[in-house]
């Protein structure tokens, strides 16, 4: 008993000392990630931890040449919202922790960058497209990718015009990424004339045969699925099997090759819409890639290029802070206000440039079809349509812009 | 199943003189009993459910503006009662396991629902070894399927075995709660070391079984419950013509004194698989049948053409259901019908006593644990089967499903297990077929309506269905 004892007060000195120590370093700047590193998202989610510490061992050498270590932390935020609030509790107690590159999940990123937002802690995400990530006006959350309020519509607007169906069947997970994601995508699709048989949700995630049967009755052209891989992969596997004949579509949330992986050959002809094309696409990301495969083994999985960018661009804007105020650790805020004032950054995806709600002013949006049933041959997805729209805060501002001469024509 | 495991006692008596008369004695208490009791319980439900929808269809005829509700009704209703059953049997067999280990030691193992999980897992692993070394060639379908299931059982029999021993067996006098907490602490352990033995050997969670690149098991079999039929009502209701959807087709037919040539329904396939309705719905100029183009009487040809109720039926679902059917026969034969089955009933009825009577009575309960175990595993594996892909998290749901099942039928009652099972799954599937045509309601609420009803039930009835099965004092 008593040695037991002894050993319980060892550990948990050792555990307060470490803790102590790490507290006390000065010249630590410490990135942290928040992402799914197990569960059935962990495919995404690992190779974006990958990807960020790829990003801080390429590129934090000129923060560390001015005296200054750059580490990586990263999180697993299991892709459940009360998992990210309690990382993120954990992350804002570390005061050297500078910046957060996450999450996967909006549903996640929305209540977990409320404690980043208190601690003025910079949130850069790679992956969220739900509009209320950047809608709250946050000074200190951004992202690089593109918004589901105009993600759906790009999907609903392809099927009613390049596919040409009459109807659709519109299914979503009851998360925020998948529910909000569907809703718009409904929007879109009932102003442009689309019947819309079925609005349904599920959480279900082995077993659709009892929600099939409905569908195989209305027997709709087109099923959209607002969900993630992990459970749409399975829900079309099953659809095919059940004699579902009509097409398929969905969003980003589709997009990894754990999908043709689950769904095999019933994956081919899924059309899904992207805010991130694979980093194939892009020509400045090539050396990324072979970078990455060199170090990890396997191609990256969709929003890994995306990660390393978010991961950039904290990095250059810490060091521009440092340069500017002579070598002195700044702080979170200097770094929020750093972050956000990124201007024609030059990355691997193209030039990015905040708006003052944290939206790239210029979004890319993608419609990509599934050719293989093969995971393997993720990569070589086509892309069937590329368009680029703007962020809603600087369209509005281009629609006053181009007001403004007829607002004022007498002056 | 013999409802009363204690009473079916007497049955054996009957005198068996002739061998003949013994035969037919044994074929008819082991095999067709209980397939008769199955079949009942399958369509009281399915009858049952069936009139309460055609119910609220006459209640509600359009819940939504263009959705006849009783058409869309008989359109699913093939399809719901397959989907109904065969979810059914898996919820049965689980619930097995729930309520055997009941039976004998009046406790709940909430544990059991992993004996499920560790089953699907080990049915995806020895299916994706026989694939992935591609034995598949060489071994018979039946063959893999008979050793997937059987492995899956023999690994989660074990291991409910082990369980029940390090962690159940210490406990057994301790208060109630106590084992019923260490149970669920065993499911956590389950869970999360299986999800680490699957990272670490797969580097995958989702566990995908190669269900899907095996021809034969992903090709659906299509059941026609109607055939097509073309004219129907809207011409005096006479039955003009009738297509089978087998592949029959017929290049001409007529419709009163008009005769239709080069008019294919049924067979037909169009870009190489067999036409449907929704084609000749959609059929475009070019195709083999333009119904706009052609009018009879002034009515297009497209709105005499009735729906066909072909049902995909999916060769893993038979499967399901075959299997299930199978094991618990050998369920009914083995409690009922051999020395080891009495030693089990007797341990359930009175533990003490049973010991007296020289029966052991730990290997009594170490063999209910297996037995369990194996049926969840089982169950597991055809269920990984049926949908396809797995994770070490999927015994959750379907765990609490069939402990519902289990007390809606009667906790401790192996009929009730069967009976709630096959209730369960059948309401759930009528309710996710019908839920979905009512604006603000829907298939996400689905479970509300599932288990007000096994409130109601239990209110009623608060020991299930069937009722907790009495002990016979003698």
């Amino acid at each position: 008993m008593r040695t037991t004892r002894i050993i319980v007060l060892a550990l948990v000195l050792v555990l307060a000392v470490g803790a102590v120590a790490t507290q006390a370093q000065d010249n630590v700047i410490r990135i942290a990630s928040q992402t799914p590193l197990s569960g059935p998202q962990s495919v995404l989610g690992i190779s974006m931890r990958n990807a960020v510490e790829l990003a801080v061992e390429q590129l934090a050498g000129p923060i560390e040449e001015l005296g200054f270590t750059v580490e990586y932390v990263p999180f697993d935020d299991q892709a459940t919202p009360d998992v990210g609030v309690s990382n993120a509790q954990q992350i804002v107690n570390d005061a050297s922790i500078l910046a957060v590159i996450g999450h996967l999940n909006s549903g996640v990123a929305i209540p977990s960058s409320e404690v980043y937002n208190d601690n003025d802690l910079v949130m850069v995400s790679p992956a969220n497209t739900n509009p209320l990530v950047t809608d709250r006006g946050y000074p200190t959350v951004n992202r690089v990718c593109g918004r589901d309020d105009l993600q759906g519509p790009t999907g609903a607007t392809f099927a009613a015009e390049t596919l040409a169906v009459s109807n659709v069947y519109i299914l979503h997970d009851t998360t925020a990424y998948g529910q909000g994601l569907a809703e718009f995508f409904q929007e879109e699709a009932i102003a442009l004339g689309l019947e819309v048989l079925g609005f349904e949700g599920t959480e279900e995630a082995s077993t659709f045969e009892g929600i099939l049967q409905p569908i195989l009755a209305l027997e709709p052209e087109l099923i959209y699925f607002g969900g993630i891989y992990s459970q749409t992969g399975i829900f079309i596997a099953q659809a095919r099997a059940a004699g579902y004949e009509g097409l398929f579509m969905g969003g980003d949330g589709f997009d990894s090759s754990e999908f043709a992986a689950l769904a095999g050959d019933a994956a081919v002809g899924t059309y899904y819409t992207s805010v991130a094309a694979p980093a194939t696409v892009y020509p400045a990301a090539e050396q990324f890639i072979t970078d990455y495969t060199d170090a990890y083994g396997e191609a990256p999985q969709p929003f890994a290029v995306q990660s390393y960018v978010s991961t950039d661009i904290v990095l250059q804007a810490v060091l521009s802070l440092l340069e500017s105020n002579g070598g002195v650790l700044p702080t979170r805020a200097e770094v929020s206000a750093a972050v956000r004032a990124t201007e024609n950054y030059e990355g691997l995806t193209g030039a990015i440039t905040f708006d003052d709600n944290g939206d790239p002013e210029v979004g890319l949006y993608y419609v990509i079809e599934v050719v293989s049933g093969d995971p393997d041959a993720w990569s070589e997805n086509t892309i069937t349509a590329e368009i680029e729209l703007p962020s809603p805060l600087m369209a509005s501002m281009m629609m006053e812009e181009e007001m403004m001469p007829e607002a004022t024509p007498g002056s | 199943m013999s409802s009363q495991l204690a009473a079916s006692e007497t049955v054996n008596v009957p005198s068996s003189s002739s061998p003949l008369n013994g035969i037919g004695n044994w074929i008819v208490r082991y095999i067709l009993f209980p397939i008769g009791q199955m079949l009942a319980f399958i369509v009281g439900a399915a009858v049952l459910l069936t009139v309460i929808s055609y119910l609220l269809a006459f209640l509600f005829p359009e819940p939504r503006p263009g959705i006849n509700l009783a058409t869309q009704i008989t359109t699913q209703l093939p399809g719901m009662i397959i989907t109904g059953i065969s979810i059914g049997f898996v919820y049965s067999m689980i619930a097995l396991g729930y309520t055997l280990v009941y039976g004998v030691l009046k406790f709940i193992n909430f544990a059991h629902s992993e004996m499920f999980m560790v089953g699907s897992v080990i049915g995806f692993e020895v299916m994706r070894r026989v694939f992935d070394g591609g034995y598949l060639g060489a071994w018979s379908p039946v063959l893999l399927i008979v050793v997937t299931v059987l492995l899956a059982m023999l690994v989660s029999g074990t291991l409910a075995v082990v369980i029940e021993r390090v962690a159940y067996r210490p406990l057994r006098g301790a208060p109630r709660l106590v084992p019923l907490i260490t149970a669920i602490g065993i499911s956590y352990v389950l869970i999360d070391s299986t999800r680490a033995i699957m990272t670490v050997t797969r580097n995958d969670f989702n566990l995908t079984y190669p269900t899907n690149q095996i021809e034969w098991l992903s090709t659906p079999i299509p059941v026609s419950f109607q055939g097509i039929v073309i004219g129907g009502s809207n011409i005096g209701g006479q039955l003009i013509e009738q297509i089978d959807a087998d592949g029959t087709t017929y290049d001409t037919f007529a419709i009163g004194d008009e005769t239709f040539e080069n008019v294919y329904v049924g067979g037909l396939t169009l870009g190489g698989r067999p036409i449907r309705n929704s084609d000749v719905r959609n059929l475009t100029v070019g195709e083999a049948i333009t119904p706009e183009n052609v009018t009879v009487n002034g009515t297009a040809l497209r709105d005499l053409i009735e729906i066909a109720n072909v049902v995909n039926v999916r060769v893993t679902s038979i499967i399901v259901v075959i299997s299930a059917v199978l094991m618990l026969l050998v369920l009914n034969f083995f409690v009922n019908g051999t020395k080891l089955g009495r030693g089990i009933r007797a341990v359930s009825q009175d533990q003490a006593t049973a010991g007296l009577m020289g029966i052991n009575v730990n290997r009594m309960i170490a063999l209910t644990f297996f037995i369990g175990g194996a049926f969840g595993g089982g169950a597991g594996a055809l269920f990984g089967m049926n949908a396809g892909t797995v994770t070490p998290y999927v015994g959750f749901i379907p765990g609490v499903k069939a402990f519902t099942a289990a007390v809606l039928g009667g906790i401790g009652n192996v009929t009730g297990a069967l009976l709630g099972g096959l209730t369960l799954g059948l309401i759930e599937s009528f309710l996710n077929g019908v839920l979905v045509y009512f604006p603000a309601l829907g298939q996400r609420y689905t479970d509300i309506f599932a288990f007000s009803v096994l409130i109601l039930i239990l209110i009623f009835r608060p020991s299930g269905i069937l009722g907790e099965r009495v002990d016979e004092k003698v």
